[in-house]
Parts: C-alpha cells; sequence; structure tokens
C-alpha cells in the first residue's frame, strides 16, 4: 500500500501524527499526485469481499454474547429523524426516547445520539440535555450536497452554533465521480474547519452512489486523510445503503489508515439496517475486521430509526423469555 | 486477555444423528460382518472419545464384495441411462434431506468444523449426485462417440479428509455411467461412508450396485489387486499411489490417481491484499491444511511481503480454534494422532533447518488432535518445509521479484495440483496461469470447487480427471 511515508509507524513504537493533513501533505499537493494516491491503494476483489462479509455474518451469537451485543449495538444508535415533515414536538419525543429507550427498564443503556436536520439541533439539545446523548445534525445540503461550498459552511456553522456535537456531511459524489478528487478533499478540509473543536466530523459517501468498492476504498482514505473523525456508508436517501460488504470495506480501511497514522477513524453504517440480527452481524464485522478498539459509541454508530425497537425487544425477550411485541416499546 | 466480545458457545446438537455402537461391512445391500470377525474402532478427533466399532474388511470380504458387484454389474449397466439418472437424483435429494445429520456426523467423526461440513461438504455432495445424474442418459453426447460402455467394477479408495465427498466424487460418475462400486473408506472416517449405505438401501438401489468397505491399508491392496476389478480409482498419499500404481502395472485395469500437492498460491504487488490474505487463510487452513489442494506455499512479491504477512498475522489471530461442532469455529482438530505426528515432525523440521516459525496466541484443547495455525517465513526452496506435503495447518512463506521467478519457483516441485494467482491485473491472470503446471488453477480466490469442474494433477499429483464431463472419461470404455 502506498503509504504517507511517516519516518515513525506507529507499529514500530512512533507517536501518533498530529494532522492527517500534515502528513499527507505531498499526497494532497496537487490533483495528480492525489490520484496516483488513491488509485495506489490496494484494489478490492468484489466477490471476495463479499464472500467474507457473508461468511462473517454467519457467526453464531447466543446468550451472553447476544445480550453484550445488543446493549452495545443500542448504545451504538444514532436515533434519526430526517423528514420535510419533522415537528419540533417529534424531535422532543425522539430526545427522550434517546435518553430512555425503554422507559420499563432503566437498565437499557442511552442512544449514542440523536440525529436531525440544523433546524432542529438546538430542540434536541434541549431534549435531551443531562442524558450525555450528543445531538449530530446533517449539514451540508444533506443529502444531495449540491450547494455551494459557502452554502455548506454556513449550514455546518449554523448546526455548530445552535450546539451540534456531530455534523454528518455528505460528499459532493459529482465530482468524486468526475476524479476532482482534490475538490472533495478541500471540501471536506473545509467543513472540518468550520466543525472547530466542538463537532466531531462524519464524512457521508452515499457509497450506493459510488458504485464500485474501489471507489468506496479511495472515498475513505480521502476522508481520513482530510480529517473525517467518522466515515459514513450513506444518507439513508438512496435504494442501496449500508451493506455488510461495504462496511467491511471501510472497516478495514480505518484499520489500515491506524497503522499507518495512529489516528483512529469512527465508521458509521447507516441506512436499511432494521434488525437485532442485522446489527449483530455488523458488530461480528467490526469484532473481526477493525478490532476490539471500534467495540464502543466512539468510534462505531449505526445511523437507524427503526432499528432501535427491534433492539429493545429482543433485549426485553432475553430478559423475560418472552416476546412481548410492538406495543411495548414506544413509537416515536 | 479475554476479548469484550466474547462469543458464547454455539455448538450444534449432537442429538441429530443416532451412531450405533457398532457396523457392519456393506456388502450387496446388507451390513455383515467381517469374514474374520476383526473389528477396529473408530474415535473422534476432537475428544478422543470412541464414536463405534466398525467391521474390518480382509481379502475375503473384498472377494465378496467384488463378486457381488460384479453381479448387479449385469442389470445395473443394461438399464438405460434415464434409470440409472432416477436413482442418483434420488440419492442427491436424500443427501439433501439429511445433510444436517451427515454434517454433524462428518464433524465428529473427521475432527472438522461444523460449518466446512454444514456449509462446503454436504451442499457438494448433493451437487455431485445431481450433476452426473444428469450426465446418465446423455453420455452419448459427452463427446466419447456413441454408446460409450462401462467398465464393470470400480475398486474405490478414499482418504479421510473429505469421507463424503470423495465418495460422491468417486460413486457418482461410476454409477451414472453404469459401473458398479466397492469403495474402500478410511479407517479413520469410516461413518459416513456406511451411512451412505444407508441411503443407497432408502433410495431402493438395485443390491450390490454399492458396496463399502471399511478397513485399513491391506482391504485396500486387495481391492485394487483383485483380479476382477475394471477400474482403480485412488485418492491419497502419493506414496501409497505408487505401489497402486505399479500393483496395477500390466493389468487391463483402468487407473486413476489423486495424490499428493504443494499448491503455490503467488501473490503479486497489485492485488487485492485483503481479499488475498482471504485467500491465503482458505487455501491452507481449510480443513486445518488437510487438503491435497492446499495452498501451502505462499509466494508473495517482495515489494510488499511485510505488509502481507503483517495482515496475514494479524488475521490469523482472529482465527477461532476449538469444538468442531461449534458453529463459530474456524480450525478444528487434526484427523489422528499419526496425522499430529506427521505434521509436528515436519514443522520442527522446518525450524530446525533455520525457517522462522509463528503461531498466533491460541490454546489447545487439552484432549484430541490440536495444531495451531503455523507460518513459517524465511523459508527457501531448498526447505523440506517447501518441499514435502505438511498436510496440516502449515503454511510456508517464500518471496519472489519478477513473475518469471514466481512461475519457476511455483513449478519447482514435483507435485502439480494447484495454484492461486492474485492480482488485479486480467492479462497476468492468465500469462502467468498457461504458464504453471498444475491441474488447477484460481485466480483471486482459492480452494473453489463445482462438480461441473474438472479436478486433477500433474506430475506426482497423479493422473486422470474428477468432476465434470472429463470425469466421465475414468468410468467409460473410450
Amino acid at each position: 500500500m502506498p503509504s504517507p511515508k511517516l519516518s515513525t509507524p506507529l507499529e514500530q513504537g512512533g507517536a501518533p501524527i498530529a494532522s492527517p493533513a500534515k502528513a499527507f501533505a505531498d499526497v494532497t499537493a496537487s490533483d495528480s499526485t492525489l490520484r496516483r494516491f488513491l488509485h495506489g491503494l490496494p484494489g478490492v476483489d468484489a466477490v471476495g469481499l463479499e464472500a467474507r462479509a457473508a461468511s462473517l455474518g454467519t457467526r453464531s451469537i447466543k446468550t451472553t454474547a447476544k445480550a453484550y451485543a445488543i446493549d452495545l449495538a443500542i448504545s451504538m444508535v444514532d436515533l434519526t429523524t430526517l423528514e420535510g415533515a419533522d415537528t419540533p414536538g417529534k424531535v422532543r419525543a425522539l430526545g427522550a426516547k434517546a435518553a430512555h429507550p425503554d422507559p420499563t427498564d432503566r437498565t437499557t443503556p442511552t442512544t449514542a445520539a440523536v440525529c436531525v436536520y440544523p433546524d432542529m439541533v438546538a430542540v434536541a439539545k434541549e431534549a435531551v440535555a443531562g442524558s450525555g446523548v450528543k445531538v449530530a445534525s446533517v449539514a451540508t445540503a444533506f443529502p444531495a450536497g449540491r450547494a455551494a461550498l459557502g452554502v455548506k459552511l454556513a449550514d455546518v456553522r449554523d448546526a455548530v452554533a445552535a450546539g451540534a456535537d456531530e455534523i454528518d456531511m455528505v460528499i459532493d459524489r459529482g465530482a468524486f465521480l468526475a476524479g476532482d478528487y482534490l475538490k472533495v478533499y478541500d471540501e471536506i478540509t473545509a467543513v472540518k474547519e468550520a466543525c472547530g473543536t466542538s463537532a466531531r466530523l462524519k464524512v457521508i459517501f452515499e457509497t450506493g452512489e459510488l458504485s464500485t468498492y474501489d471507489n468506496i476504498r479511495r472515498a475513505s482514505w480521502l476522508g481520513m486523510m482530510a480529517g473525517a473523525d467518522f466515515i459514513k456508508t450513506s444518507t439513508g436517501k438512496v435504494a442501496v445503503n449500508a451493506t455488510p460488504a461495504n462496511t467491511l470495506l471501510m472497516l478495514e480501511a480505518v484499520r489500515d489508515f491506524r497503522a499507518q497514522t495512529g489516528v483512529q477513524v469512527g465508521v458509521k453504517p447507516a441506512g436499511g439496517i432494521r434488525t437485532t440480527k442485522d446489527a449483530v452481524k455488523f458488530l461480528v464485522l467490526v469484532n473481526e475486521t477493525a478490532g476490539e478498539d471500534w467495540l464502543d459509541n466512539h468510534w462505531f454508530r449505526f445511523g437507524a430509526s427503526s432499528l432501535l425497537n427491534d433492539l429493545l425487544m429482543q433485549r426485553q425477550k432475553l430478559a423475560t423469555g418472552r416476546y412481548s411485541g410492538p406495543d411495548y416499546v414506544t413509537v416515536d | 486477555m479475554a476479548s469484550l466480545f466474547e462469543y458464547a458457545p454455539a455448538p450444534e446438537s449432537r442429538a441429530v444423528v443416532d451412531i450405533a455402537p457398532s457396523y457392519g461391512l456393506f456388502i450387496d445391500g446388507e451390513f455383515t460382518e467381517a469374514a474374520d470377525g476383526k473389528v477396529f474402532k473408530t474415535v473422534s478427533p476432537s475428544t478422543e472419545e470412541v464414536l463405534s466399532e466398525v467391521a474390518q474388511a480382509g481379502e475375503a470380504d473384498v472377494d465378496r464384495a467384488v463378486k457381488a458387484a460384479r453381479k448387479a454389474f449385469e442389470k445395473w449397466s443394461a438399464l438405460p441411462g434415464s434409470e440409472r439418472a432416477k436413482y442418483l437424483f434420488r440419492i442427491a435429494r436424500i443427501i439433501q434431506e439429511r445433510s444436517r445429520e451427515l454434517a454433524v456426523l462428518e464433524t465428529l467423526d473427521n475432527g472438522k468444523p461444523i460449518k466446512e461440513t454444514r456449509d462446503a461438504d454436504l451442499p457438494l455432495v448433493a451437487a455431485h449426485f445431481f450433476y452426473y445424474a444428469g450426465w446418465a442418459d446423455k453420455l452419448d453426447h459427452a463427446g466419447f462417440g456413441a454408446n460409450p460402455a462401462p467398465l464393470g467394477v470400480a475398486g474405490q479408495v478414499i482418504p479421510w479428509n473429505f469421507p463424503l465427498l470423495m465418495l460422491a466424487w468417486k460413486i457418482a460418475p461410476a454409477l451414472a455411467t453404469g459401473n458398479t462400486v466397492v469403495l474402500k473408506p478410511a479407517e479413520t472416517t469410516p461413518l459416513s461412508a456406511l451411512f451412505f449405505a444407508d441411503i443407497c438401501r432408502q433410495a431402493g438401489l438395485p443390491k450390490g450396485v454399492v458396496n463399502i468397505l471399511p478397513g485399513y491399508g491391506d482391504a485396500g491392496a486387495a481391492l485394487v489387486a483383485h483380479p476382477d476389478v475394471n477400474k482403480v480409482a485412488f485418492t491419497g498419499s502419493t506414496a501409497v499411489g505408487k505401489q497402486i500404481a505399479r500393483t496395477v502395472a500390466g493389468t487391463s485395469k483402468k487407473l486413476t490417481l489423486e495424490l499428493g500437492g504443494k499448491g503455490a498460491n503467488i501473490v503479486f504487488d497489485d492485488a487485492p491484499i485483503d481479499q488475498a490474505v482471504e485467500g491465503i487463510v482458505t487455501g491452507i487452513f481449510f480443513n486445518q491444511g488437510q487438503v491435497c489442494c492446499a495452498g501451502s506455499r505462499l509466494l508473495v512479491q517482495e515489494s510488499i511481503q511485510d505488509e502481507l504477512l503483517d495482515a496475514l498475522k494479524r488475521r490469523l489471530s482472529t482465527l477461532r480454534l476449538g469444538d468442531p461442532l461449534d458453529k463459530n469455529t474456524d480450525i478444528g482438530a487434526i484427523n489422528s494422532a499419526e496425522q499430529l505426528a506427521r505434521i509436528t515432525a515436519l514443522a520442527e523440521k522446518g525450524e530446525a533447518e533455520g525457517a522462522e516459525r509463528w503461531s498466533p496466541a491460541c490454546e489447545l484443547p487439552s484432549s484430541g488432535y490440536w495444531f495451531a495455525p503455523t507460518l513459517f517465513t524465511n523459508v527457501t526452496q531448498a526447505h523440506t518445509i517447501a518441499r514435502d506435503e505438511i498436510f496440516g495447518p502449515v503454511l510456508s512463506v517464500l518471496s519472489f521479484r519478477t513473475p518469471d521467478e514466481a512461475v519457476a519457483k511455483a513449478n519447482n516441485t514435483q507435485y502439480g495440483l494447484s495454484a492461486g494467482i492474485w492480482t488485479e491485473k486480467g492479462s497476468r491472470i492468465l500469462a502467468v496461469a498457461n504458464k504453471l503446471r498444475a491441474g488447477v488453477v484460481w485466480s483471486n480466490t482459492f480452494n473453489k470447487f463445482d462438480p461441473t469442474s474438472p479436478f486433477g494433477g500433474y506430475k506426482e499429483s497423479g493422473f486422470g480427471r474428477e468432476g465434470g464431463r472429463h470425469g466421465l472419461e475414468a468410468y467409460l470404455d473410450v
């Protein structure tokens, strides 16, 4: 793998680099050096990748392991509402649910965050106050990302000013697919700067639109080099969102990136993960690919809205031995 | 250190299989004692528990079985192909119906993980019977001329690494082409073949068409030497293969041999690294490396050697070794104490000759036969572990600088069964594959099997092909 030529790679006892952007200055010096670097990353064999993801999906997780996985998954959920019809009332309800996912069982962990549009950040912030639940906001002209950079940055600053702890940005897929990698890189670094020190940045690639696994690996490295705190599969607004294969690929990318730079980056699959069974499969991918350093909600998230209730029902079933049904968990 | 996400044990139930305390030989449609009354025990390699006592075939039993097969041949070979196909389809369907039972049985008797017997072995076993059932009434169109005739009685000797799959590879084409069969399974894994005998009865297969003789090498030798056997098929070690070739030489018997291997898995610097790592793992740790076509020599381009080895070691650290019946187990037990001793001795020789040995931190169960996944680096072509087949979870890593060097090293072996090529460059795959002297060359994958694809070796890996249309030839008078 082309290395960013660090003098002391972390695995040989070097310190983590202070800033990926500085470490990769040679790579990002021009469009052509960046292209050469991204296209020099190891290729992805689609058949092999999907076979590996499928084989990890057959791990049998039961009893104590399942209980652990369910609580872990709940704590990793970014409870999300991203509808045009969102109201303050709905966001408040979501915040309350994030803080107490199962009112009948106070041992249930809180979710990691609630994820809302920028105009709802203040409402959400108030709703989760004191619970430890973070507020994430999809800024940068979500979900298409088709706006001028100034508009996107204003969107981000608004959300940060309203108290957002995390910004979920979408990349300009058009620029990426056109091979204009430097433009994408510059946008991410600009957004990262707008996030300041108070908000962590999740970079959404919309993997379903990137179309090839090679592109997903390149986008992952591009995002990480530009300073992403998280790389995220999708908006949840297109046909193909998070899959075990694209998440496995991104987990490989964060693992390799840390090995080279010492910088750890989180991963967030989003969209289409609806059942406990699916969520557990993703946790197995995390455990056996990136490793247990990623097994907490600082480094791994689920972008999901309907997943939480299934996790809660499965949790109740493990606790009581009975499956109670959807009326025993709250609707948002 | 215990990991955060400790998977709870998830063992497959043993209750799905009912193993009798004793089994007989299967001759002429009946289970029967050995003529001299001898029996032997078969044990579970993962626990050393005695599973059952099995009748041990001797020379007299071989003679009885061959006579039964000869008698059955008259009627069986005279059946229209479409009728034989019906029996084969029926057998295939029964195998599918009983696949869970057979998978658990095979794991108990062989020691390989349930996920392999369940997800790889049994689906392939059924697929082979389905595939050759499809050929039974189309032999005129197989490219061997009109009305190709069966040979007669096939004497088949199979190994312990894929007991039921090797049985399917041998029996399915033999029956489809109108031959009858006397098969000797390996002494450490006779049970699934005996269950198969029961399946033959369940399918209503005429008596004597399939005969199963559990036993040792002497029974195999008697079968091979029997004057009324027309075709000998053997899968196993090269040493035994040579003995068989000597026995058969000068007779009219047809012979196919599937013997040892020392497959090269060649990773070029433009390979899809993560998938190559998976392919290397599949290549050498599938079935604990007890695979004749295992990719037991890793040839890696020098420029990515360190990176690839780091990735491989990290991956090996996630392999889960233990109870083969646990669905989360990746690495099961070695098949027998003898085999474990052979692997151990060869690995020690590797160390003694100066190669560097590495295994992940790995706790081995206290009973049963176990060997941790092992890598050897600093290996050269001159090392014993780069030349001799180890038949265990031991990978020898060598490096190369140019494609020509890779080809030269890959071909520099007395074997020639399999090879792998890992590169993103399609033209390189074709160019290198054409130069490799191996029966199977996989590209960007490893250990993939399909009934439609012929399998067999070059050089000391044997001759003849099994599987595919080519697999019919070995059982037809062409």
